[in-house]
């Protein structure tokens, strides 16, 4: 157990919340910029069909609007778009801002309207007539697969969007022909969406004469967003500025600008004014990225004991239009991350993504995340099909403190997890075997209870591009410090945790720190806020930018106070010579000396008092945690009660436990919604059913359960000893509750795989 | 198309305002645009999210549903409008603060906003009926734990007072 610092391992209270709380944040719809426009976009009410023509004289006409732009005249001189971490030559959807020719789902947009004000543009928008001849969506993944009749990007040749093959082994072979068990499942899972409280929006502003443009958007990566505006419009990225403030939340949603976004940038561009486009809640219910849309077959052989041999993976992933990024495919994170927290000796793990005419998929908390949903699934399944209790059969397989390190068979490198105990704090804390007691006396009454368990381990994202990040610390003149960091905090509290981590390390008062992100123009390079790295990979770059700033500040002092570096300690804001307090000279003494008194400093004394640094982090820093929750499911309605909710948390050494347990409750819900409530829902014919909050149902208040907490805390091998921890909340829930979900309805025989468990799933599972 | 406008006015955290405005503009646009107070957010513009609620003659009501004409000669409070004069933070704002009850802050002001109602209306609720309370407005980020907590922490607060 690691001993927390004056400020690291403490739940202080968040830096951001009083603007926040008392209305003075400033999120992109706060914007302002004189002679700004607004933006509305018109959209396909057909999910497939070629665009005959649009008719948009009649919006032109209207007063006030500036702009009516369709492909023909938005297109012409935009280049290739590809984001960072897929690289340019990935396999992806033929990038397009604007519907051209044809229209590949409903609400694909076709024209954007550019008008005065935000009412007319919607006026305007309404005026626009496209003139559309249906062909037959393509809605059915497998059907789509061998479908080159009706294609939704005719300009591929097929609807597959990607591919990752099986790559079988002997030994995997070998251990399905000797296992005293195979079991088989195919899980599926529905799609449901990220829905930031946040919709999209950005303010773009071209200046014509300095050739820059300026875009304050709601992004989870500014600097990402500033190298897909320079790639499509050709412009240096030094000439483009992003500036994100306040961000409602993204989930992934904002990780990457998508068709839209991009529009509007290359409409302020070519108009020369400022344009706004804030997306409303229907726009983003219905084009504003979806996901989750996929099943999993796994086959498990297991010897007589439960021990896994082997395991195959079949994927099959819906990823709409026009996914971002990439094609969409989860399906090589899913094919590394796959074996999670058991000994799988031999894995296969073959993928296909498919394209069909329905909104594109986007990131969304753990994007890869079937994996744990069917894995764990399937943990249950298979000890049903055993006889043997589900806490049994993960204790047999899970890896234990004395198999670390532990290479998986996809080849990543465990050494400081503890799925182990994990489990078992988990089963501890819900007091697991009470609970089958219970369920056993409750059943003979008539009551179904049940209890799921959900393991995983989940990988902060940190290669390629998402490895490095940056952060600057200066000591100003008056002594305070400002730290600037390449970070893009939506939510995380990053304002508050990275300023713990300076404060520790550089032995200042938090209060003495102000935190500065978002601005393109000043900030160090960063990959963005996403892939659970910002513990990892900023907190270490604001950690080393600290001590290399300290030591700066101790070298000064040394040499005011004639004395050697050793014999200094720094505590609240000053430096001293240990063991004589009067010594003490503070930061702004020192920081005065620095800037302004520099002619009587020695020679030598340092003078730069600002450190900037880069973080390098190893491709892969791994939490772990372990879900328990327990149901009753009431046989009439269908209705599933949560009854407890507990988490047993290993992310290391924690920031402040507090910003770590509202980020697993967030999660936590999220996987709550979209077992029970939340379904993007398509209609036969390829129509979205719910575009409202009336409609698309997220949990409230009164449907959240009061989640219980239990950390295990594993350094890990990198200075400061943490691990990312943002998507796991996300990703072991939905198992979690379908596993108890079915452990309640076991005594009917029933088992579902599929989800959403709404009642109406439920009843209909129970009416024979 | 001949625009219509209408004159408004109304009292808004204290202080006097009066706006030209088309009739269908709503009260959460009229908020925000024509008297700069930001804090009243608008997560649906449908009356689900409760992002954008403020007080209209003191009851808590959804900006976005309503016209600016409908509240002419109205007494108006927003987010902006209850932490005491001088600085600092109401005893719910101080309350979400210390249970950790938002993250990214967008739906907070509708929080902030309908439980600083509740309370002056309940002031010794059951967990229960906070949970209820609370219902009305959506949060996506904290999994309401913090929410809830800092609901108890005010109604607790509020009894002392
Ligand atoms: S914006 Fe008014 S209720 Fe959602
Ligand atoms: S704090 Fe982000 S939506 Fe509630």
């Amino acid at each position: 157990m690691t001993v927390a610092g004056r400020y690291v391992g403490q739940s202080v209270r968040r830096q951001e919340d009083p603007r926040l709380l008392t209305g003075h944040g400033r999120y992109v719809d706060d914007i302002v910029v004189p002679g700004m426009l607004h933006a509305a976009f018109v959209r396909s009410s057909v999910p497939h069909g070629l665009l005959r023509g649009v008719d948009t004289e009649a919006a032109r006409a209207l007063p006030g609007v500036a702009a009516v732009l369709t492909a023909a005249e938005l297109h012409p001189g935009l280049h290739p778009m590809w984001q960072t971490m897929m690289g340019q030559d990935a396999p992806a959807a033929p990038f397009r801002p604007l519907a051209d020719a044809d229209v590949r789902y409903v609400g694909d947009p076709i024209a954007l309207v550019v008008v005065e004000s935000r009412y007319i543009a919607e006026d305007a928008a309404e005026l626009v007539v496209a003139d559309i001849e249906p062909l037959p969506p393509v809605l059915d993944t497998s059907a789509a697969l061998g479908d080159t009749a009706s294609l939704v990007h005719p300009e591929l040749g097929s609807n597959l969007a990607g591919e990752l093959p099986a790559a079988g082994s002997p030994e995997l072979d070998a251990a399905f022909a000797s296992a005293a068990l195979v079991a088989t499942e195919t899980f599926h899972q529905h799609r449901y969406a990220c829905v930031p409280m946040e919709t999209r929006g950005l303010v773009a502003q071209w200046d014509p004469a300095g050739e820059q443009l300026t875009v304050w958007a709601a992004t989870q990566g500014p600097h990402e967003f500033r190298a897909i505006c320079g790639r499509v419009l050709g412009l240096p990225e030094p000439r483009i500025r992003v500036i994100m403030g306040d961000v409602g939340g993204g989930f992934g949603q904002k990780m990457f600008p998508m068709r839209e976004e991009i529009a509007v940038v290359a409409a302020t561009r070519q108009l020369g004014r400022p344009v706004k486009w804030i997306e409303d809640r229907n726009e983003n219910l219905l084009g504003g990225g979806h996901a989750r849309e996929e099943q999993m077959t796994v086959s498990v052989a297991a010897d007589d004991a439960g021990h896994f041999t082997g395991v195959r993976v079949e994927q099959l992933e819906n990823v709409g239009a026009y996914p971002f990024p990439g094609n969409g495919s989860t399906a090589m994170a899913g094919s590394m991350i796959f074996p999670g927290p058991y000994r799988i000796p031999a894995l296969s793990y073959a993928a296909r993504a498919v394209y069909t005419t329905t909104c594109g998929r986007c990131a969304y908390r753990g994007p890869w995340m079937m994996e744990t949903v069917a894995r764990e699934q399937m943990v249950d399944l298979l000890a049903r099909r055993l006889g043997m209790d589900p806490l049994e059969l993960r204790r047999r397989n899970v890896i234990t403190a004395e198999d670390l390190p532990f290479t998986t068979a996809s080849g990543m490198v465990y050494e400081t997890v503890s799925p182990a105990q994990t489990l078992e704090q988990a089963a501890e804390l819900i007091g697991y075997d009470a609970f089958r007691r219970e369920q056993a006396a409750e059943r003979e009454r008539g009551r179904l209870l049940g209890i799921g368990l959900a393991l995983y381990i989940e990988p902060s994202q940190s290669f390629g591009p998402l490895g490095t990040d940056g952060a600057t610390v200066r000591l100003e003149p008056d002594g305070r410090v400002a730290l600037v960091m390449g970070t893009a905090s939506h939510g995380q509290s990053l304002e508050t945790t990275m300023a713990q981590v300076v404060a520790e390390h550089l032995g200042c008062d938090l209060g003495d720190i102000t935190f500065v992100q978002g601005d393109t123009a000043y900030v160090p390079y960063g990959a963005g806020t996403g892939g659970s790295r910002s513990a990892v990979v900023a907190a270490g770059a604001a950690r080393q930018a600290a001590l290399a700033l300290r030591e700066r500040i101790v070298t000064l002092a040394a040499a005011v106070l004639e004395a050697a570096p050793s014999d200094l300690e720094v505590a609240s804001s000053a430096v001293g010579v240990r063991g004589d307090p009067a010594s003490a000279l503070p930061f702004a003494k020192l920081a005065g000396l620095a800037y302004f008194g520099h002619a009587a400093l020695p020679e030598g004394a340092p003078v730069a008092l600002e450190v900037t640094e880069r973080f390098k982090a190893p491709p892969f820093t791994f939490s772990n945690a372990c879900h328990a929750a327990t149901v009753e499911v009431d046989a009439t309605t269908g209705q599933v009660s949560i009854l407890r909710y507990v988490v047993s948390e290993d992310c290391g050494v924690m920031i402040n436990p507090m910003v770590v347990e509202g980020q697993i409750a967030g999660g936590v819900l999220q996987g709550i919604g979209g077992v029970l409530y939340e379904h993007m829902v398509y209609d036969g014919d390829g129509n979205p059913l719910t575009t409202t909050f009336l409609d698309y149902l997220l949990p409230t208040a009164a449907e959240a359960p009061a989640i219980e907490y239990g950390h295990v805390e594993t350094a890990s091998r990198l200075p400061g000893g943490a691990k990312g921890m943002g998507e796991g909340g996300a990703i072991a829930s939905p198992p979690a509750l379908a596993n108890a979900i079915n452990d309640a309805l076991a005594p009917l025989g029933i088992h579902l795989t599929r989800q959403p468990m709404s009642p109406a799933a439920i009843v209909a599972a129970l009416t024979p | 198309m001949e625009t219509q406008v209408a004159q408004v006015a109304m009292t808004v955290n204290g202080t006097p305002r009066r706006a030209t405005v088309e009739p269908r503009k709503t009260l959460a646009d009229t908020l925000r645009e024509d008297f700069g107070l930001t804090g009243t957010h608008l997560g649906c513009e449908h009356g689900v999210c409760g992002a954008c609620t403020v007080l209209v003659d003191g009851a808590a009501i959804r900006a976005c549903l309503m016209f600016a004409v409908q509240a002419d000669g109205s007494e108006v409070v927003t987010v902006e409008g209850l932490a005491p004069a001088g600085g600092g933070l109401s005893a719910v704002q101080r309350a979400f603060r210390e249970e950790h009850g938002l993250q990214c802050g967008f739906c907070t002001p509708g929080f902030v906003v309908s439980l600083t109602a509740y309370l002056r209306d309940h002031p010794m609720p059951s967990g229960a009926e906070l949970r209820d309370a609370l219902s009305g407005n959506l949060c996506r980020c904290t999994g309401y734990q913090g929410i809830i907590a800092a609901a108890r922490r005010a109604a607790g607060g509020m009894e002392d007072q």
